[in-house]
């Protein structure tokens, strides 16, 4: 039996990594983030745990500490928000190619500037092309379930690639919310122990790890982590389903909420498409076919399936949590549109870029972008399709 | 859905308000509902307005915004009614309750004619005759219990007395106290 708790979404990310008890965790404290390793360090301290914690003074030493335990051999965790993974961005790189399976909690957070400590997406996309796999989370059980299937799906031989598990800050990782843990017991057995097949600190092979990678090589060794990034799709779905029969809980590349007869849909991430489930609900009962896809897996990128699952509909909008800044549109929008050209699939889409710097985004402004969809599925026409939502005229 | 309350919190830095949504929150979900307890987070200094929210439903909550059209309103310091647009959004089927020691009629004069049940109650006064400090949080929490229904009076005591146990571990001596608060809160708490 599962456990009934009520825990915010940073006490969720912090149980899940005692449960998982990795060699090493090193973190640096940053907001809204800085509750897992204070909590963390708690287990520690109490002995719940075996970890090694290391304290260390800034978020690029917590990023270059992991990836020096994880090329000894060990298992290492970290997390952080915002402009601490701004500071990591140097060694965020260097782990992928490595092949690190390092995995992170990612607590979302606006970059600075100016500064704000409120919840948008544009740390995650700042990384989006880092090589990380990269999981969204709606609630403090997802941020929790993702977690638990992380290691499985990193460390996987046909993988070997760093992991975030990225949550909203506040709106999840600071609101108390029911949760279903999995007992310890089970949670060992299912996340195994962690056996590298090549590792600094085994004597009897020893390696070099990091040296100069030239013209010769380096094209070859990334075009390696592109392969291992596609090879993730696999075993995402594999982890997906031995945890689905673990908890009944069922995770896929992406959640489609109401959409099989669906004419209008949003694409969003993390807390946001919570919000979009109440909405649909409130159309539904009016008769109104709304629909919502919901990502979980945003790298690797699930094109093919996205764009098959938005085939039917007559007008599609995709929401992002981060400006590109680039006159054209968000990063999620861009993935989304270019899936469905890839595919040959023609559904008119538009874009909202909302929720900047934790601006909240409410039920009537959901409402707002299913009433504008409406409109372009009459018509066919997005004669402007980089809009903006919640923000003030 | 139909069964879903969405409870607005405003206080000051230092009140305990949060703290007073998340017990409320723990002892809804002690009961078996399905809740959320969150504030919004600004600049935390002590005596700046605060705002923290509650929904409390028998069925999964999906919703991940702040509350705009609450079923309750608590003021934990009533000095906010004259900065703050407490009755925003809150629905004529709900109720506010206030932390006074005003009368009735003056209190109304802060409500901009808000038409729903309007409760008050004096949280410094029970908190210095049980406590002996000023702690409103604690005769708030009551105030709401009893005011929104969420849970009988009784079951929201035994569950009261658990957290408080858990949470005053090392000066179990200030538990008969907050216990007392809660009690007195629930009988003094009136309509006007």
């Amino acid at each position: 039996m599962s456990i009934r708790e009520r825990l915010s979404g940073n006490e969720a990310a912090a149980i899940a990594m005692k449960q998982i008890n990795p060699d090493v965790v090193a973190a640096f404290p940053i907001t809204p983030s800085t509750e897992i390793p204070q909590y963390f360090s708690t287990f520690v301290s109490n002995g719940e745990v075996n970890t090694e914690f290391v304290a260390v003074e800034s978020e690029h030493s917590a990023m270059s500490a992991t990836i020096a335990a994880e090329a000894a051999g060990a298992r290492a965790m970290t997390a952080t928000s915002a402009n601490g993974m701004s500071l990591m961005w140097e060694m965020i790189y260097i782990a992928s190619s490595l092949r690190l399976p390092i995995v992170m909690s990612l607590v979302n957070r606006a970059v600075s500037g100016p500064l704000n400590i409120h919840n948008d997406h544009s740390d995650a996309m700042g990384v989006r092309d880092a090589g990380w796999v990269m999981l969204f989370s709606e609630n403090n059980q997802e941020a929790y379930d993702n977690l638990i299937m992380a290691h499985r799906i990193a460390e996987h031989k046909d993988v070997k690639l760093p992991l975030m598990v990225c949550q909203d800050g506040f709106i999840t990782s600071h609101s108390i919310e029911n949760i279903e843990l999995i007992e310890d017991d089970k949670v060992k057995a299912f996340v195994g122990e962690y056996k590298p097949e090549e590792y600094l600190l085994n004597k009897k092979n020893p390696i070099a790890i990091g040296p100069l990678d030239l013209q010769a090589y380096l094209f070859e060794h990334k075009t390696q982590q592109a392969i291992a990034m596609k090879n993730a799709k696999k075993v995402i779905l594999e982890v997906a389903e031995d945890f689905e029969k673990m908890t009944g809980r069922k995770y896929s590349f992406f959640e489609e909420y109401k959409m099989e007869d669906a004419e209008t849909a949003i694409v969003c991430m993390n807390s946001t498409a919570g919000t979009a489930k109440f909405v649909v609900d409130n159309l539904r009962a009016q008769g109104i076919k709304a629909g919502l896809i919901k990502i979980r897996v945003f790298r690797p990128f699930p094109a093919e399936e996205i764009a098959k699952a938005l085939e039917n509909c007559k007008a599609v909008a995709i929401l992002d949590k981060a400006d590109s800044l680039n006159a054209a549109g968000g990063a999620l929008f861009e993935d989304v549109t270019s899936a469905m050209y890839v595919n040959q699939k023609q559904v008119p889409m538009v874009n909202y870029v909302y929720g900047i710097g934790g601006r909240d985004t409410t039920s009537k402004d959901i409402e707002k972008v299913y009433t504008d969809l409406d409109e372009i599925a009459k018509t066919g026409n997005v004669s402007d399709p980089y809009r903006y939502l919640g923000l003030r005229g | 859905m139909d069964n879903l309350i969405e409870i607005r919190w405003h206080g000051r830095g230092g009140q305990g308000a949060k703290t007073a949504s998340l017990l409320l929150a723990d002892a809804a979900f002690n009961t078996g509902k399905y809740i959320q307890g969150f504030p919004e987070y600004g600049p935390e200094r002590m005596g700046a307005p605060i705002t923290a929210y509650n929904r409390i439903s028998n069925n999964p909550i999906t919703i991940h915004s702040n509350i705009y059209e609450p079923d309750y309103v608590v003021v934990v310091d009533d000095s906010l009614l004259e900065s703050v647009d407490v009755t925003a959004g809150l629905k004529k089927t709900g109720a506010i309750v206030i932390n006074s020691t005003k009368d009735g009629e003056e209190l109304k004069k802060f409500l901009k004619g808000y038409e729903g049940e309007v409760y008050k109650i004096d949280a410094r006064k029970i908190s210095m005759e049980a406590l002996g400090r000023y702690f409103p949080n604690t005769p708030m929490l009551a105030a709401i219990v009893k005011v929104s229904n969420v849970m009988t009076d009784e079951a929201f005591l035994n569950d009261m007395q658990g957290s408080f146990k858990h949470k005053f571990a090392k000066k179990p001596e200030v538990i008969e106290g907050n216990m007392k608060a809660l009690e007195l809160a629930l009988q003094s708490v009136e309509k006007i």
